[in-house]
């Protein structure tokens, strides 16, 4: 199997987000909120290095 | 050197420290409360959630945890073997090892069928390597839950 590094780290992101959304809270509601924020959170930092990266070797 | 007595020495700490600011020590919950269900959740990834009577929340560990794995395999990750000497070194080949064996079963029955990949260099086997070592970490993560549930601190 051969992932971009773009793939592996989302696959990477969703499947963290789902486990710490799963042991860190206490109601489902709380749960999925809480694997989406995480989720949003590495993709947005996964956007951001990527940006920072690519100014940075430009 | 004179040592004070213990009554002396008691007295003075009492003076020191008021009652209300020693917290007393919570009691060690039992071992056979959470042992065998921390082993299950080592052993199978979300079987302690399971044995808890959570399934939706076993099914989903597990899920998350052998895909995890399992896309480690197909990127042709490799496993750490526990190595010592600098402190560097130690920390990262044996925290490595300890990752890779948190997967439990997982990585028992891979070692087993003979899987060795040598370490060479790409960016997908280095993601490989690492989703081997996150699969167990998620692992870890997963028993600690067990473990808080089995002992009633957590629902």
């Amino acid at each position: 199997m051969s992932l971009s590094h773009f793939e592996a780290a989302v696959l990477f992101a969703l499947l963290t987000s789902i486990v710490l959304g799963i042991v860190t809270k206490k109601t489902d509601r709380e749960r999925i909120r809480y694997a989406a924020y995480c989720f949003a959170c590495f993709v947005g930092t996964l956007f951001g290095l990527g940006w920072l990266m690519y100014l940075g070797h430009r | 050197m004179d040592l004070l007595p213990a009554a002396v020495t008691l007295d003075i700490l009492k003076k020191v420290m008021p009652a209300d600011s020693i917290a007393p020590k919570e009691p060690t919950p039992p071992l056979k409360l959470w042992l065998p269900t921390v082993a299950a959740a080592w052993f199978i990834p979300g079987l302690g959630h399971f044995l808890l009577k959570r399934p939706i929340r076993a099914m989903l560990l597990c899920a998350s945890v052998i895909v995890m794995f399992a896309a480690g395999l197909l990127m042709r990750g490799t496993f750490f073997e526990p190595q010592t000497g600098d402190l560097l070194n130690t920390v990262i080949y044996v925290g490595g090892f300890l990752g890779n064996l948190s997967s439990g079963l997982l990585y028992l029955v891979t070692v087993w069928f003979g899987y060795a990949q040598p370490d060479v260099a790409g960016h997908v086997h280095d993601y490989g390597t690492k989703f081997l070592v996150g699969a167990g970490l998620l692992n870890v993560l997963a028993m600690v839950d067990a473990y808080e549930i089995a002992i009633g601190k957590k629902e």
